[in-house]
């Protein structure tokens, strides 16, 4: 039981549209444990971002019971949900959405400015979080300077540099070529076995299916299948790179 | 989250926003500049025309017979009275100065004119009028003019010209007096249609010795009580009629200060709005990475303010220089505001007081930093889940 990260009991998700109400979730039971490499898969408009935002605290079911890291988030209010982003939670988006004034390093030092950590341990961390994307070289370049699976990883060094418990990825390859995803995929397969890092994703993208450990099915807002994957064997290690 | 590192991450924005920040903190300094030097130009018109008419009209305040009435040239026959013993040894002290008006007439070029005849003792130095240079004339009955009724009349020093007056019995009486000096004043009342000449020469031609209209006291003098016959007015009620004026153009500078302010602060707003609206899928990026909105608003918000406060320092570089020039250079007034009813002079000196330098700042500073909230906040209460999606409510 410990090692419940996300415990999703009942959830609904609705949405009002004008006189309508659609519902993007539908009774959805789901539990996430520490570690796991994980994702939502479904095709548009099955529910994979709402249910990605509420365990992401970003948003409240509208229904049933969300527990996130022992919290439940019926009761949590906007500063709570906020302290345990900024704590707990990393994001990774498929646009990336890194701070275009920040330099690479200023983007990944971002969250730990704002756990209040001292300068040396910032730069400690956001070295080790930046030398295990492979981008030491690129410290002091602005996002309009990078490529797009450079920004990418970017975006991951910025998510994983608190060591948070877990990692969300909204579409984290859908704005890559194949070699790119490949590449970070298996850096967040390498930071999942490192740190024991939770990483739960939102795809359609076979490619980052084939990593998965566990494929949680969505259709219409309803879970549909969850299986407990082998990943492909021919994929390299982030060490290989 | 620690207020300073709200202030260092606004820095950093502010930054890293490159030309951006430079162009709205040059755009805002010329918005300071701008309405500070134009407040200054029409506090300098009020405060050069108060001096200039304290100095050559109003002293520090007058007594004044109790039947005139400055706006009916028909009472001044009657109001004339005793020069007060009370006020004798101010008088001899140079601290009040008498002065006695008449009405007449002048012909120059062939036409009739109608004029005040003014006495004043030449020795008096209690307003700016050269009437020590009546002194030294050897005419018999010499007169000052101003430059205004100079030109007005085609007078020039040196010539003559006849004048009729009524005297104390209501005869008529002529004599030719000698325009002795012209003299340059920015205040039209001393000028316009008006003879100087010593007093004593006056009450003799007129037959009204030891009397006066008018009792002028110098600064800073206390009024004594100078009887029933004497009225005293300080200068709160002589500069009424300026300061009426004053007010009426005030109402047109206020104008000209909302419209320059409204229009900067449009701008402003614009500006923000649109980089605010523009930054938000980072505002919704800022609160996944767990800023909480107030923390967002307080950022943009700062963000604002210090444009404001860098547009005031920027604005200080190269403010201070000009206006401070202009300040004690002045420049120079076309002929055409002489016709403004006001003592302004042929330089105008804009005045930048405290009050409307730190005042003006204040305002900007409170208006950009409220309409950087007001975006930001709009922004901040939408879910995060919209803002990252890059939705406008």
């Amino acid at each position: 039981m410990e090692n419940k990260i996300v415990e999703l009991q009942q959830v609904d998700k609705a949405y009002r549209m004008g006189r309508h109400e659609f519902l993007a979730l539908k009774k959805v039971n789901l539990v996430i444990e520490k570690g796991e490499f994980c994702g939502l898969v479904g095709p548009s408009g099955s529910g994979k971002t709402t249910l990605l935002n509420i365990v992401g605290t970003l948003d409240t079911p509208t229904a049933g019971r969300a527990m996130v890291l022992n919290h439940g988030l019926e009761n949590l209010t906007h500063r709570q949900a906020a302290r345990l982003r900024s704590r707990y939670i990393g994001f990774i988006f498929q646009t990336f959405n890194l701070l275009p004034v920040y330099t690479v390093y200023e983007n990944v030092e971002f969250p730990l400015l704002l756990l209040g950590r001292p300068e040396p341990e910032r730069h400690k961390m956001v070295m080790e979080a930046l030398e295990s994307v492979h981008l030491l070289d690129k410290l002091d370049n602005r996002p309009a300077q990078l490529s797009g699976g450079e920004s990418q990883r970017v975006a991951i060094a910025r998510s994983i540099v608190k060591k948070p418990q877990l990692v969300l990825a909204d579409e984290p390859t859908a704005n890559l070529d194949a070699e790119n995803s490949h590449h970070i995929l298996r850096i967040m397969r390498e930071l999942n076995s490192r740190y024991n890092i939770t990483f739960l994703f939102s795809t359609h993208d076979e490619k980052v299916i084939s990593y998965l450990r566990r494929k949680i099915s969505l259709v219409d807002g309803r879970i549909v299948s969850d299986e407990h994957l082998r990943p492909e064997e021919n994929h390299a290690t982030a060490s290989d790179l | 989250m620690q207020p300073l590192l709200i202030f260092k991450l606004a820095v950093r924005n502010l930054i890293g926003a490159g030309l951006r920040t430079w162009l709205n903190v040059g755009a805002l300094s010329f918005v300071f500049v701008t309405i500070i030097g134009t407040q200054g130009i029409y506090n300098g018109l009020n405060e050069q025309a108060t001096h200039a008419m304290i100095a050559m009209e109003l002293g520090g305040g007058q007594y004044w017979h109790r039947n005139l009435d400055p706006f009916d040239p028909l009472t001044f026959e009657s109001a004339r009275g005793e020069i007060p013993s009370a006020l004798q040894p101010l008088i001899e002290s140079g601290k009040a100065a008498p002065l006695l008006i008449v009405p007449g007439v002048i012909f120059p070029g062939g036409q009739m004119q109608t004029v005040q005849l003014k006495g004043l003792p030449v020795n008096q130095k209690i307003l700016k009028l050269p009437m020590q240079s009546l002194a030294n004339s050897d005419a018999d009955f010499p007169v000052l003019i101003g430059s205004r009724m100079a030109s007005a009349t085609g007078l020039r020093q040196g010539d003559r010209i006849m004048v009729r007056w009524r005297d104390v019995h209501g005869t008529y009486d002529a004599r030719e007096v000698f325009v002795q000096t012209v003299f340059k004043t920015s205040v039209g009342t001393v000028d316009e249609q008006q003879l100087w000449m010593p007093l004593k020469k006056l009450q003799q031609l007129t037959g009204l010795e030891n009397k006066a209209g008018k009792i002028i006291l110098a600064a800073n003098i206390a009024p004594v009580d100078a009887g029933e016959e004497w009225i005293f007015h300080d200068l709160d009620y002589l500069l009424k009629d300026l300061r009426e004026m004053v007010k009426t153009k005030s109402v047109s500078a206020m104008f000209m200060y909302i419209l320059l302010l409204s229009l900067a602060l449009l701008a402003i707003f614009d500006t923000q709005v649109l980089s605010i609206f523009k930054r938000r899928k980072e505002i919704g990026m800022l609160m996944a990475l767990g800023m909480t909105r107030g923390q967002v608003i307080q950022l943009f918000t700062l963000e604002g303010a210090i444009h404001g406060m860098l547009a005031a320092g920027f604005g200080a570089l190269y403010g201070i220089p000009l206006l401070g020039y202009l300040a004690t250079h002045g420049w120079a007034l076309p002929e055409y505001t002489r016709g403004y009813g006001m003592a302004l002079g042929e330089r105008l000196y804009p005045s930048y007081g405290p009050v409307l330098v730190a005042g003006t700042t204040v305002l900007v500073l409170a208006a950009v930093t409220i309409v950087s909230f007001l975006p930001a906040r709009k922004i901040a209460d939408m879910k995060p889940t919209e803002t990252l999606r890059g939705k406008v409510q």
